[in-house]
């Protein structure tokens, strides 16, 4: 289990990490997402203590890293950053973390053969395709045979056929009752590995929550409207317990219809957009017709992790404002 | 790429691995690992054997062909007094900097590569780590340095042969020579320890040359009394005089006592980069 605490880290006055606190659980695969920048990496070495934090703590079984003894035994890591050098072996490069562990040298070749680097073991690690590297810190990160695992964006450079390894790999790990903490920007990627999923956005918790939650708490019961009445109908709306919001600031598409889609003889479109959650598309068309409020338009979005992340993270700061969502498990360490 | 199929590990709940528990000796024989399984290593050494070596041998060969040339009488006077030290000056004068870049490399290519996350990760007290790589650098280079300085010794003797016979036995030689091993030996922890407060290759080279190369003309050059302590306590001063067999007239420091302000300079050195690596972030 990895706990995290009010964890901050700030880089020459630069937040990176803010009062973040979460918790990773074993048996499942936990993902941990957030736009660039949003401080994941950054997470993962302060926990790894490759970076010491301003604030906060970081434990791994009750336990900071610093003082595990013979920490590859029970922590696995794979960083994004390259940590190999390029003129020695992949066997070597193993060879040399096993010994500081006191691993028998066979564990060298186990590993080997689970990524499947046993042909090219003696290769100079320069020579390796982003893949093969990727395959040389997974290896690396199983030498141990860790209960608990970080991956920093395991399927960087992976073909499919690699993807499907790692997915494979990291679910069978889970269900042998290890904890495995996993970054990525590819949302669908998570959405079919992890069973929990932790959001970040600027150093910040923005969710925690199980992946199912995440997709079926976000769009995936929000509806857009569109009305030059926005008053009136969020007023209708609310009261038949309705959450009335406007759109998400930064565009991904979704204020393209605003301005001229239609022939420019029409007058400007003075329509507002809202986004409805806790009522159907069906039931707020019924409601506006019985009142008279004119629609626009009338769109239930579509669900995709993909689509709830964006959403979670372009309102990283006004989602604070919005305690009701039942996204916000934590809220109390989610500022 | 091989592995289609998902080779995945042994079917059992996370128990901790067969092994003992990791001692100092294994970090020991981590970081022999590292620094074998690199080419800068083998390179570096190669380089220092051939050129210490064969640079005694080419300038004493030099010195014997032209002299009591014109106007070599004061060097070869020189020789006479204390041949040891010209025998060490040719060729070590060069081939030191071989250690120097040796020592740099052991510790800036594992940030420049990325693997010093691998190793603290590893070892996150880091400082066992780093112990382990200077013991492990230290035996390493005694050994290469020993043979380089006996080596040195016995093609230079033989050459100088002709014009003066000079002796393991004679005052001073043996602790010279095997001094001169631990010289260079030094030398190469100094240079880890600029490597370590440098982290990168081009600077911590450039700094540990201008160190051993540029300061001593630069002290050198200071009035005074003062001056000439401050010269005599330089690191490469102050180092290299064990490779005398005799203290020059009107010399501050003894061969053991230079030798002893080399070692203070090194481990105040080593001091301040252990206490970065465990302060820095890596």
């Amino acid at each position: 289990m990895i706990e995290v605490r009010d964890l901050t880290k700030s880089y020459g006055g630069k937040v990176a990490v803010d009062h973040l606190s979460f918790t990773v659980e074993p048996g499942r695969v936990t993902g941990f997402l957030g736009p660039n920048g949003a401080g994941k990496s950054t997470t993962m070495r302060l926990i790894l203590g490759l970076d010491r934090p301003q604030g906060g703590t970081a434990t791994i079984d009750g336990h900071p890293y610093r003082e595990l003894h013979d920490p590859l035994r029970t922590v696995g890591a794979l960083l994004e950053a390259k940590s190999v050098h390029s003129g020695r072996s992949a066997r070597n490069h193993l060879l040399f973390l096993a010994q500081t562990q006191a691993l028998p040298t066979s564990r060298v070749g186990e590993v080997l053969d689970l990524v499947g680097l046993r042909d090219v073991a003696d290769k100079r690690a320069g020579s390796f395709s982003l893949g093969m590297s990727q395959r040389l810190g997974i290896a690396a990160a199983m030498l141990g045979d860790p209960r608990v695992l970080l991956l920093d964006e395991p399927v960087n450079g992976l073909d499919p056929e690699g993807v499907l390894w790692i997915r494979n790999l990291m679910k069978y790990l889970a269900s042998q009752g290890r904890t495995i903490l996993v970054s990525s920007h590819l949302m669908n990627e998570m959405a079919v590995t992890a069973d929990h999923l932790i959001v970040i956005g600027r150093g910040r918790l923005i969710a925690e929550a199980s992946t199912q939650e995440i997709i079926a708490g976000s769009s995936g019961q929000s509806v857009r409207v569109r009305t030059p009445e926005p008053d009136r109908l969020t007023s209708l709306l609310t009261a038949q317990g309705a959450k009335v919001v406007p759109p998400a600031p930064a565009g991904h598409g979704q204020q393209a219809p605003a301005g001229g889609t239609p022939d420019g003889a029409e007058a400007p479109d003075t329509a507002a957009t809202l986004i409805v959650t806790g009522l159907t598309a069906p039931r707020i068309g019924e409601l506006a017709a019985s009142s008279s409020v004119v629609l626009h338009e009338l769109t239930p979005q579509a669900a995709s992790l993909e689509e709830a992340f964006m959403e979670l993270t372009a309102g990283s700061l006004e989602f604070g404002q919005h305690g009701a969502n039942p996204l916000a498990a934590s809220e109390g360490s989610a500022r | 790429m091989t592995a289609s199929s998902p080779v995945l590990p042994a079917e059992r709940p996370a128990a901790p691995p067969p092994g003992h528990r990791a001692g100092f000796w294994h970090l020991m024989l981590a970081e022999w690992t590292k620094i074998r399984s690199v080419r800068s290593t083998s390179w570096t050494l190669l380089l220092f054997v051939v050129l210490t070596i064969g640079l005694t041998a080419g300038l004493t060969a030099l010195i014997v062909s032209s002299w009591n040339g014109p106007r070599a009488a004061p060097r070869d006077a020189r020789i006479l007094a204390d041949p040891v030290s010209f025998i060490f000056g040719a060729g070590i004068g060069l081939g030191q900097l071989t250690i120097c870049v040796l020592g740099v490399l052991l510790i800036t290519t594992e940030y420049s590569t990325g693997v010093i996350r691998a190793s603290l990760l590893a070892v996150p007290r880091r400082l066992p780590m780093l112990a382990a790589k200077v013991i492990v650098t230290v035996i390493m280079l005694l050994i290469v340095a020993e043979i380089v300085a006996f080596g040195s010794f016995f093609v230079g003797s033989a050459l100088l042969h002709s014009k003066v016979a000079v002796s393991l036995s004679d005052p001073g030689v043996t602790r010279a020579t095997i001094g001169a091993g631990l010289y260079l030996t030094v030398l190469g922890v100094f240079a880890l320890a600029i490597g370590l407060l440098i982290r990168h290759t081009a600077g911590a080279i450039a700094t540990v040359i201008g160190i051993v190369l540029v300061l001593p003309i630069l002290t050198g050059l200071l009035p005074g009394s003062w001056g000439a302590h401050v010269d005599a306590y330089m690191p490469e001063q102050a180092g290299s005089l064990i490779t005398h067999a005799q203290q020059a007239a009107g010399g501050l420091l003894t061969p053991w006592e230079g030798f002893g302000v080399f070692c203070i300079w090194t481990a105040l050195l080593l001091a301040a980069g252990a206490y970065l690596l465990r302060r820095r972030d890596a």
